[in-house]
């Protein structure tokens, strides 16, 4: 009904009038925000507050700004176009919202990380350190050693699952592997982790920590991720590709072989580096099937071994005497990771651009 | 199906590598299956010792039954995650429509890729963050609250002193599950039918009704099934909530205050180290708790999520 009214007072020029100027919402932004800042340096130099306060200014300045373009647009525009605007400003303020935590994450990795972002960092251990110095090079080499069995255990199985489930797969066996694939990824990461212990301590006796089961544990928490991405591009393969093979009488493993797979290598390849990234930071299975250790140790099958993960977490719970060297080293050991974390996923979109499968016509 | 005049099903010629490459990939399926099964049954017969060695001889009961040691993690773990939930379900909403509806186009593949670059911060970082930035900057707000709001039992205090509480925990386990909310939903309300949006549009809607009428409830059973995904997450992540809450294993709502409730992850990740003897199986027994909370929640949202493909017309 509001609405019939509001055409018709608007009829005598209905494309302009009742409109606020496209740059509106943009200048009372800034003037709330100068508002906002001119009443904290006031307040500053009348002393209540200690310091300019550069978060409570964007803060305040924001609520101002969602009230004011409200109550204008409730003005000008109506009530219906208000109620829009108010929602853009809040859709707007959850994404800035969303960004806080991340730049600020990533500034006070960088800053607290680089102070021990050297030389001795990667080429020492930490045996018998007890203050400064010392490295992380016995958790990078267990992290690489304990990734990498992992990624071998895991993507053979993972891409013949997903092989079975686009190729081969029908009925009940392939329901049911596709929802436990499923219920798999939600596996929490230390259940996966108390599996592998529990395993080992069946198989060597109680409180045996070692490489493999660590190992073991993310082979759990890979497999699921692999199968899905790998599955998700199998079956992006055009089905004419498949038939064209088969009317030359290629069998149907060699097609798979020859046709499907060097179709979908690019993304498969992608996939599986994504599910790297995303097992080389986990912590806690680790912490509980491989244990910890400040020395460096090179065999997955014998006695515990550090991985870069719980390097940062023991380096932070266990402060030693000199509490700043533990948690520099800690930062230093985050800084690393995220490294290697933003490295694999770039790595895996430079894969995904440069292979991309070539369907074109 | 089969029309009149189809020729028979001609069965191809098995040959050997037909039948190895089948075979393994069979094999490779039913692996996974038999992974589950194997996980499940070896958290069942190591956490036997939990129930049937009395508890007087479980030092890590401190008395208790194993049932009393159990529901605080139980309620702690459930608290923490809906916390996160709560704290993180508008955001993400929000941001999943800020990039599917609201920002410039040319922009928003960028602006979804920021956002997962959230989601691939190990939990160990965030953890690191969570413990030396976040608990010391948000200290005086807690304080803040407990001077104003104390009448409800929420900020009932007093203080925490460092900040490490169960709403820390919390925030920091929002931050973790909104890339995966975000993500799932950006992909939900992108399927939105673009003739539902432009009918509502042409009809004279504002964007807001439109996104009301049209991809909200469109997207209904995407937001519920990415909602419990992201419980599913925030009910077993460890290691951000081991290095920020100080936990003294209680049951309390008071969000602020120095005693906090564990999580049942937290308290694994903490007392397994020094664990021995049965006491492992206690915590094994715990982790099965776990398990099996996170299983339900994961098979509701896949359900939802399967019983959503056969109406939706979507894919």
């Amino acid at each position: 009904m509001t609405a019939t009214t509001a055409i018709r007072t608007d009829e005598s020029n209905s494309f302009a009038s009742g409109r606020l100027p496209r740059a509106a919402p943009w200048w009372v932004l800034a003037a709330c925000l100068a508002a906002s800042a001119a009443v904290f340096a006031l307040l500053g130099a009348g002393a209540p507050i200690a310091e300019f306060n550069i978060v409570g200014t964007v803060f305040i300045g924001m609520v101002a700004y969602t009230i004011v373009i409200v109550a204008i647009a409730r003005l000008v525009e109506g009530q219906r176009r208000a109620t829009d605007r108010f929602v853009t400003t809040l859709v707007t303020l959850a994404f800035v919202i969303a960004l806080l935590p991340l730049i600020s994450l990533v500034f006070t990795v960088i800053t607290n990380g680089l102070p021990r972002f050297d030389l001795e960092f990667f080429t020492y251990s930490m045996r018998s350190i007890v203050g400064e110095g010392g490295g992380a090079i016995h958790a990078i080499v267990g992290t690489l050693l304990m990734t990498g069995t992992a990624a071998v255990i895991s993507i053979p199985i993972g891409l013949m699952a997903s092989i079975y489930l686009v190729e081969y797969g029908r009925g009940r066996l392939a329901r049911a592997i596709t929802f436990f694939v499923d219920v798999m990824t939600g596996i929490p990461s230390i259940v996966a982790g108390l599996f592998a212990y529990a395993v080992f301590s069946a198989l060597l006796g109680p409180g045996e920590r070692l490489g493999l089961a660590g190992a073991m544990a993310l082979a759990v928490l890979m497999i699921p991720v692999v199968v899905r991405s790998s599955e998700e591009m199998l079956r992006l393969v055009p089905n004419e590709l498949r038939e064209a093979a088969f009317a030359l009488g290629v069998p149907k493993w060699l097609m798979i072989v020859k046709v499907v797979l060097p179709t979908s290598i690019a993304g498969i390849t992608t996939g599986i580096m994504l599910s790297i990234a995303r097992v080389i930071g986990e912590t806690a299975p680790l912490l509980i099937a491989a244990g910890f250790t400040n020395n460096l140790n090179y065999d997955l099958t014998e006695g515990r071994m550090q991985s870069l993960p719980v390097f940062v977490y023991t380096s932070y719970v266990a402060q030693g005497t000199d509490a700043q060297a533990y948690l520099d080293r800690a930062w230093a050991g985050a800084l690393t990771l995220i490294l290697i974390v933003m490295l694999l996923n770039l790595i895996a979109r430079l894969v995904a651009r440069q292979f991309a499968p070539k369907l074109g016509r | 199906m089969t029309a009149l005049g189809t020729p028979p099903r001609i069965a191809a010629k098995q040959r050997p590598g037909d039948r190895v490459f089948a075979g393994s990939a069979v094999l490779a399926g039913s692996l996974i299956l038999a992974t589950l099964a194997l996980v499940a049954a070896f958290l069942v017969i190591q956490s036997v010792p939990a129930v049937t060695v009395p508890a007087d001889q479980l030092s890590i009961l401190g008395g208790d039954t194993f049932l009393e040691y159990v529901v605080p993690l139980v309620f702690g773990t459930v608290w923490a995650a809906l916390i996160a939930l709560v704290l993180a379900v508008p955001v993400s909403l929000g941001i999943a429509l800020f990039i599917s509806h609201y920002a410039p186009r040319r922009l928003a593949e960028g602006l979804g890729y920021v956002i997962d670059l959230l989601a691939a911060v190990p939990s160990v970082v965030f953890g690191l963050w969570g413990g030396n930035v976040l608990a010391p900057a948000i200290q005086p707000v807690y304080t803040w609250l407990w001077e104003n709001l104390s009448f409800i039992p929420l900020f009932a205090g007093p203080p925490s002193g460092t900040g490490r509480t169960v709403l820390t925990a919390g925030i920091v386990l929002a931050v973790m599950i909104l890339p995966i909310i975000t993500a799932l939903c950006r992909e939900v309300f992108l399927q939105t039918p673009v003739l539902h949006e432009e009918a509502a549009l042409a009809l004279g809607a504002t964007r807001w009704e439109m996104i009301r009428m049209t991809v909200l409830p469109f997207g209904r059973p995407g937001i519920i099934s990415a909602v419990m995904l992201g419980l599913g997450r925030a009910l077993g992540e460890t290691m951000a909530v081991a290095m920020v809450l100080s936990a003294t294993g209680v049951i309390t709502v008071n969000l602020i205050s120095s005693i906090n409730p564990s999580t049942i992850a937290a308290n694994i990740a903490l007392s397994f180290p020094e664990a021995y003897g049965d006491n492992v199986s206690v915590l094994i027994a715990t982790g099965l708790v776990l398990f099996a909370i996170t299983l339900v929640v994961n098979a509701i949202a896949r359900v939802v999520v399967n019983r959503r493909k056969d109406f939706s017309g979507a894919n």
